[in-house]
C-alpha cells in the first residue's frame, strides 16, 4: 500500500508539471495581455505606460524565459505575483479559499448524502410512485441550467419571500461576531449551496439508483434472498455496498473540483470564492492567478484520485492496488 | 410596439423631474450609503490607475484643485481661488487653509508640485501629454502654486479633477518606487472619506473624514461599495434594499425600466458631462472598400440610431451629430446631416466601389446591450444590401483586435474630458494613427488640413477663436465620415429618493459623495 501511494505521488508530480506547462502555453495563446487590458480600462494610455507595465510584469521577456521563471517558482510552491491586484497569488487564493471550501464542501456533502439516500429509496421500489417522483425531480434538476436555478432561487426566496439573503457571504457592515456571525454566514450559504448541491444530488441519485438496480439482479443477491435474509439487510449490506463503487468514482472526481470553486454559482450569488477569482483573472489575462488556480485544482484532482483508489480497496476487498 | 416605448419615455420624463424637486431641505448628518461597484477595481491609488471603478472609489479619497459643475464651470475644491493671466500663460492657484491628509500631515503647495510634476508625469499617460505645455511649476509660499505654460493651452483650467490631477501626499511617495509603494493598499488623500477596509471580492469600506476642511461636510458616516459580479444580482441587490445607489451601467439596460418604476426610486442622467461618453464604430480605412467615402457615408445613413436609442438604451442619451459630444466645450450642433436615411444610403452605395464584400463587425464585449446593438447594425447594413458578419471577442481580445486593426467596423465609446483638445483630437490626428493602441486614431483618418486646425485650436488663448476653429473642424470631419458616430451614451444613476445629492458635479458619482446626505423618514 505504501509503495503504491509513493509511486502514485511521484507520477503525480510529473503529471502536474506537464499540466502547468500546457496551461502556460494555453493561456498565452489567448489574444491580449494584462497590460493591454488594464490600459484599455483606463481608456487612454501611451506607449510608455504600456511598456512600463509590461516591464513591471516581466512580460517583455521571451516566452520561454517567462515559463522558466514560473516553473522555478512553482516547484518551490511560489505561485508568483498578481499583476492586477498587486498581491502574491498564494495570498489571493488563500483569502478566497475558505469561502469556496465552505460552499463547495457543504454542497458536496449535502448532494452526496441526499443523493445516495434518494437513489436507494427510488430503487427499493422500482416503478412505484415514489420512484417516479424522485426520478423526475432528479431529471429536472439535472437538466435545468445552474444559473437559471440560481436566479430563480434568488428571485423567489430573496426578492418575493424575503426569507434569505440573495447574495454575498455575510451581512456587510453588521459587525457580527461569534455565533451571530456563524448564523449570518449560514443564512447566506443556504441559496448558493443548495443551488450547487441540487445538480450534483441529481447525478448521485441517478447513479445510485441505476447501480442498485443492476446489482440487485446479480446471483449473490438471489442467494441472500434464498437464505431468507431480511429485505433491508440485503439492501444495505449486499446491494448498497457493491453499488457504491461507481458513486465513489464520481464523488472522487467532484471532490477534486471542490478547490476549483463554482464559477456560475459564485458569480450569481456574489460569493467571494476561487471560481470568481479565476473567471475574472481569465478575463483580465492575469496569468499568474489563472495558473495558480489551475495548479491548486490540478493538484487536488490528483490527490483525490489517489484517495478514491485507496477508498475502493477499503470498501471492496476484491480490488488490488498495482502501480 | 410603439406604445410601451412612449409610455416609458413619459415615465422617465417624470422620474427625471423628481430629483430636481427633491434637492431642497437642510442636509442631515449621519447614515451609511451602500453603492454598487462594477467591476471590482484593480487598485485604489488613482495616480497609478485611472479606470472607471477606481475613480468611483478614489473620488471620495483623493481630491484635485477644482470641481466642475454640469456646464463644466470650475469651482473651488483644494484651491479656494485662482487667476489666469491675460495672455493665458500663467495660472495662479491659492490653496484652502487648514487642509490635512488623512494621516494628519498638512497639505501644501509642495504636494501640488510633487503630484503634478513628479508623480503624475511619471505614471499618468494623459497628464503626461498635457504637461508638455507646462514650462514650470513654482511654489512661492505654502499656499500658492503658479503654473507657467509654454503657450496658451486653452483646456488647461479643465484638467484639475481627481481622475486627471489627483493630489498625492509628497511625504509618503517622495523618493519611493510609486508602483510598488506599500501605501497604495491604504490610500491616503485629502478627501471627505478615508479608506478603512477592502475585503477583496466583497466590499470596500470608507469612513467619514472627521477633520475634513469644509464645515459640516461630509454628511455621511460611512460608505460601502459592494462588489456584485452578476448584473441580474445587482438589480436584486437594489430591489431587496441592500444597496441604495446604482451608478450608470450597473444593471443591464433592459432592467432599468423595471427598477426605476420601484417605489422611492429616482433616476438622473446627469453627472457625465465631463466624460461626455460618445459611442461610435471605428471604420478601418486601411481596408477596401472602406477607404471610399461613399461607402462610409452609406453606412452612416444606413444605421438606425433612433431605434438603438429607444430599443436598447431606454431613450436615454442623444443621437450623436458628429465627433464632439454636446456636453463637451465647443460642440457645434449644425454640422452636415448624417441622419438615418436608407434610401440615400442605397444611392450612395450604388455610386461607391462596394462590390459585395463581407464587412466584419467587432462588437463591444460589455454586456447584452452591445451585443444586440451589433446585431441591429448588421441588419441595418443588410437592408441597404451590404453583407456583414459579427466577430466575437472578450475584452482582452477586443483590445488586441483593435490595436492590430484586425476588423472592418468596431464598436467603441470613449470619454472626451470636457474639451475637444483633451478627448477628441486624439481620435482624428493624422500622426496619432500608429497601430498598437486601441484609443488613438484607429480608423487611420488622414486629413492634413484638419490636423493643422486641431493643432492651432488647442493653443488659442481666446475661447471665441477656439469656438470658431472647432466649428470648422467638426464640419470637415463630419463630411469625411471617418467613423460612424452612434450615440452620446446616457448612463443613468438610479438611487433611492431619500439619498439627496448623489450627483452634484459634471463627474457625478466619480467625484465623491462630499455633498450627499440621507433624509431620515
Amino acid at each position: 500500500m505504501t509503495r503504491f501511494i509513493l509511486g502514485r505521488l511521484v507520477k503525480s508530480v510529473f503529471i502536474l508539471l506537464a499540466i502547468l506547462v500546457f496551461n502556460f502555453f494555453l493561456i498565452h495563446a489567448a489574444p491580449g495581455d494584462p497590460a493591454a487590458v488594464m490600459a484599455g480600462e483606463a481608456g487612454a494610455a501611451d506607449a510608455k505606460f504600456l511598456a512600463d507595465l509590461r516591464a513591471r510584469f516581466g512580460l517583455d521577456q521571451p516566452l520561454y524565459v517567462q515559463l522558466w521563471i514560473y516553473l522555478k517558482g512553482a516547484v518551490q510552491l511560489d505561485l508568483g505575483y498578481s499583476f492586477r491586484q498587486q498581491m502574491p497569488v498564494a495570498e489571493l487564493i488563500g483569502d478566497r479559499l475558505p469561502a469556496t471550501l465552505l460552499l463547495t464542501g457543504v454542497a458536496f456533502v449535502l448532494s452526496l448524502v441526499l443523493g445516495v439516500i434518494a437513489g436507494v429509496a427510488a430503487s427499493a421500489r422500482q416503478g412505484s410512485w415514489g420512484d417516479t417522483i424522485i426520478s423526475t425531480l432528479a431529471l429536472l434538476f439535472y437538466a435545468t441550467p445552474l444559473f437559471w436555478v440560481a436566479l430563480m432561487a434568488a428571485l423567489v426566496f430573496s426578492v418575493w419571500l424575503g426569507w434569505l439573503p440573495g447574495f454575498g457571504y455575510s451581512t456587510i457592515g453588521a459587525g457580527y461576531t461569534g455565533m451571530a456571525h456563524v448564523l449570518d454566514v449560514a443564512k447566506h450559504l443556504v441559496l448558493p449551496a443548495s443551488t450547487l448541491g441540487l445538480f450534483f444530488m441529481a447525478i448521485y441519485m441517478r447513479m445510485t439508483r441505476a447501480s442498485m438496480l443492476e446489482v440487485s439482479r446479480l446471483d449473490f443477491v438471489k442467494t441472500a434472498r434464498a437464505k431468507g435474509l431480511k429485505r433491508s439487510v440485503i439492501q444495505r449490506r449486499h446491494i448498497l455496498r457493491n453499488a457504491l463503487l461507481p458513486v465513489i468514482t464520481l464523488a472522487g472526481l467532484q471532490a477534486g473540483q471542490i478547490f476549483g470553486g463554482a464559477i456560475l454559482t459564485e458569480t450569481v450569488f456574489a460569493w467571494p470564492g476561487i471560481g470568481r477569482l479565476m473567471f475574472e483573472a481569465i478575463n483580465q489575462r492575469d496569468y499568474n492567478v489563472i495558473l495558480g488556480v489551475f495548479y491548486i485544482s490540478a493538484a487536488m484532482v490528483l490527490l483525490f484520485n489517489l484517495i478514491t483508489d485507496v477508498v475502493y480497496v477499503i470498501i471492496d476487498p476484491r480490488i488490488r492496488l498495482t502501480t | 410596439m410603439l406604445r410601451p416605448i412612449k409610455f416609458a419615455a413619459a415615465a422617465l420624463a417624470l422620474a427625471l423631474a423628481g430629483p430636481l424637486a427633491a434637492q431642497d431641505g437642510t442636509p442631515q448628518a449621519g447614515g451609511t450609503l451602500n453603492v454598487v461597484i462594477q467591476p471590482e477595481p484593480p487598485g485604489l491609488m488613482i495616480g497609478l490607475i485611472q479606470n472607471g471603478p477606481t475613480q468611483m472609489v478614489a473620488g471620495d479619497i483623493y481630491e484635485s484643485l477644482l470641481r466642475y459643475d454640469h456646464e463644466l464651470k470650475p469651482s473651488p475644491q483644494l484651491a479656494k481661488s485662482w487667476e489666469i493671466s491675460e495672455d493665458g500663460l500663467t495660472y495662479t492657484f491659492t490653496l484652502q487653509d487648514g487642509v490635512t491628509f488623512h494621516d494628519g500631515e498638512p497639505f501644501t503647495s509642495a504636494d501640488v508640485k510633487f503630484s503634478v510634476d513628479v508623480f503624475l508625469r511619471e505614471s499618468h499617460s494623459r497628464m503626461r501629454t498635457y504637461l508638455t505645455h507646462v514650462e514650470s511649476i513654482e511654489t512661492p509660499d505654502d499656499m500658492t502654486v503658479v503654473f507657467k505654460l509654454k503657450q496658451p493651452f486653452g483646456p488647461f483650467i479643465g484638467i484639475f479633477e481627481p481622475g486627471t490631477a489627483p493630489m498625492i501626499p509628497k511625504h509618503i511617495y517622495e523618493g519611493t518606487d510609486f508602483a510598488s509603494n506599500e501605501a497604495n493598499n491604504t490610500p491616503i488623500g485629502t478627501g471627505p472619506f478615508k479608506f478603512d477596509k477592502w475585503e477583496k471580492g466583497s466590499f470596500i469600506h470608507l469612513v467619514k473624514n472627521e477633520n475634513y476642511y469644509m464645515e459640516g461636510k461630509p454628511y455621511l458616516d460611512e460608505i460601502y461599495y459592494h462588489v456584485i459580479p452578476d448584473a441580474a444580482s445587482r438589480a436584486v441587490a437594489y430591489e431587496t434594499g441592500k444597496v441604495d445607489v446604482l451608478p450608470g451601467g450597473s444593471i443591464e439596460n433592459f432592467e432599468v425600466p423595471r427598477v426605476r418604476d420601484m417605489e422611492n426610486t429616482c433616476i438622473t442622467d446627469k453627472g457625465w458631462e465631463f466624460f461626455g461618453p460618445l459611442s461610435w464604430m471605428w471604420v478601418n480605412s486601411n481596408n477596401k472598400p472602406l477607404d471610399d467615402v461613399n461607402v462610409r457615408k452609406a453606412i452612416m445613413h444606413a444605421v438606425d440610431r433612433e431605434f438603438a436609442k429607444s430599443a436598447l438604451w431606454n431613450d436615454l442619451g442623444k443621437v450623436a451629430t458628429g465627433p464632439v459630444s454636446s456636453s463637451t466645450r465647443f460642440y457645434a450642433g449644425d454640422t452636415p446631416d448624417i441622419t438615418y436615411n436608407p434610401e440615400e444610403a442605397k444611392k450612395l452605395l450604388a455610386e461607391s466601389s462596394y462590390d459585395g464584400e463581407t464587412i466584419r463587425i467587432l462588437g463591444l464585449p460589455y454586456g447584452e446591450t452591445w451585443t444586440r446593438w451589433a446585431e441591429a447594425v448588421k441588419q441595418n447594413l443588410a437592408e441597404i444590401g451590404m453583407n456583414a458578419e459579427l466577430v466575437p471577442a472578450d475584452v482582452a481580445g477586443w483590445n488586441q483586435k483593435i490595436s492590430d486593426r484586425d476588423f472592418d467596423l468596431a464598436f467603441t465609446y470613449l470619454y472626451q474630458y470636457g474639451d475637444p483638445a483633451l478627448g477628441v483630437s486624439r481620435t482624428y490626428l493624422g500622426d496619432n494613427a500608429e497601430p498598437g493602441s486601441p484609443w488613438n486614431n484607429v480608423s487611420n483618418y488622414q486629413n492634413p488640413e484638419v490636423d493643422a486646425m486641431w493643432n492651432e485650436a488647442a493653443l488659442m488663448a481666446n475661447p471665441e477663436d477656439r469656438k470658431a476653429a472647432y466649428k470648422k473642424i467638426q464640419d470637415q470631419i463630419v463630411s469625411d465620415v471617418p467613423n460612424i458616430w452612434l450615440l452620446e451614451l446616457g448612463f443613468p444613476t438610479i438611487y433611492r429618493c431619500n439619498v439627496k445629492n448623489p450627483v452634484s458635479t459634471a463627474l457625478g458619482v466619480n467625484d465623491g459623495f462630499r455633498d450627499t446626505w440621507i433624509a431620515k423618514e
